[in-house]
């Protein structure tokens, strides 16, 4: 079976995430545009990530909880857990390694953590887009220690991104696919001609939404027999799991 | 200047003392990699924050003899382990990037 996955939005947690970006526009939108699977994916933070999973389940919408972490190298990496207990745990371990830095809300946006009907519960105090005290390798090896899945993002941008901040893949990094941005394969843009050295792994290709409109303008399309948190992962590594 | 001259003169910490007489005449300061491996020339000291072993990999590649971390920054375990095994003499100093530029440029301009 085939399944249509965007791999990565943000919710109203993330300071430069839209207001409109509730977790109940997201799910009603990736579901409305053809979507069977979407990544929950706020800067360092999962908080938004359960609540829009419950939403997901109640009209067939597969949701994968995680977030978008910026590591000590400023490289931005996807992680996604299996299970709430174990998204609690990456929740902890993330906070553990924070830098703290207030949030100014006029300069940098609101970080909301809301419910299903989109009350407000909450707002993170600390500013979610700065790097964390976390190296990418000590990430990885955490996300795999507890049974997640570990995505490079949008490595073809010139910021924030593996190939920018550190140039090619490091030695003994695992990954179960690595992210190509929307821009890649567009308008004449020709990261993987210009760097070989990226073009030979599996990839994955997501919207990166901030805005309502930018969800699923992308997606990838990945094989496996049901949906499962295991079968998606073996997806990611077997076979061309990619729509470019 | 060679690269003992600047440990000496920049007050400059020595994790790993090869290329102490490499000629030093220029260097390239710069914390994203990707730039580093397309600007950086043969023969200039890198200084960065960066603390991951692609950094003493690309400082290999481009044939620079040294790092300087700035800021009392710690290597990660297998940077130093890889400046041993490529030979990149790899250095720390307790100033930051600008104070570390700065003293540099009136040392070899």
């Amino acid at each position: 079976m085939q399944f249509k996955a965007d791999m990565h939005i943000h919710s109203v947690l993330s300071p430069c995430g839209d207001i409109e970006m509730s977790p109940s526009a997201i799910v009603e939108t990736a579901k409305a545009r053809g979507m069977d699977i979407i990544g929950i994916t706020d800067h360092n933070s999962t908080l938004n990530a359960d609540v829009t999973r419950r939403l997901g389940e109640k009209v067939g919408l597969h949701v994968l909880m995680g977030a978008e972490v910026t590591t000590k190298e400023e490289v931005h990496c996807l992680a996604f857990m299996p299970t709430t207990e174990k998204l609690a745990e990456f929740q902890a371990f993330l906070d553990s390694r924070v830098i703290y830095f207030q949030n100014d809300v006029d300069r940098f946006g609101y970080q909301l953590v809301v419910d299903e009907e989109e009350n407000i519960l909450d707002q993170v105090q600390h500013l979610l887009i700065n790097a964390l005290d976390l190296p990418m390798l000590e990430l990885q090896q955490e996300v795999y220690r507890l049974g997640g899945i570990f995505i490079p993002a949008h490595i073809d941008r010139p910021t924030f991104s593996l190939s920018s901040q550190l140039g090619f893949v490091p030695s003994g990094l695992k990954f179960h696919a690595m992210e190509l941005s929307y821009y890649c394969k567009r308008d004449g843009y020709r990261f993987l001609e210009d760097h070989p050295w990226f073009s030979d792994l599996n990839f994955i290709q997501s919207s990166d939404a901030h805005f309502v409109p930018d969800i699923a303008k992308i997606h990838s399309v990945l094989e496996m027999p049901f949906f499962s948190f295991d079968n998606f992962k073996d997806a990611l590594r077997q076979g061309e799991p990619v729509i470019l | 200047m060679t690269v003992k001259d600047l440990i000496e003169k920049l007050d400059l910490k020595c994790l790993n003392p090869v290329n102490l007489d490499a000629e030093v005449t220029s260097a390239y300061a710069c914390d994203l990699l990707s730039d580093v491996m397309g600007n950086a020339r043969s023969g200039q000291v890198w200084i960065t924050m960066q603390t991951h072993k692609n950094v003493t990999a690309i400082a290999s590649l481009k044939d620079m003899p040294a790092v300087i971390i700035v800021r009392d920054g710690v290597p990660d375990d297998d940077m130093l382990q890889h400046a041993k095994d490529e030979d990149i003499c790899l250095l720390v100093s307790k100033d930051t990037t600008f104070e570390v530029c700065g003293k540099l440029y009136e040392l070899i301009k």
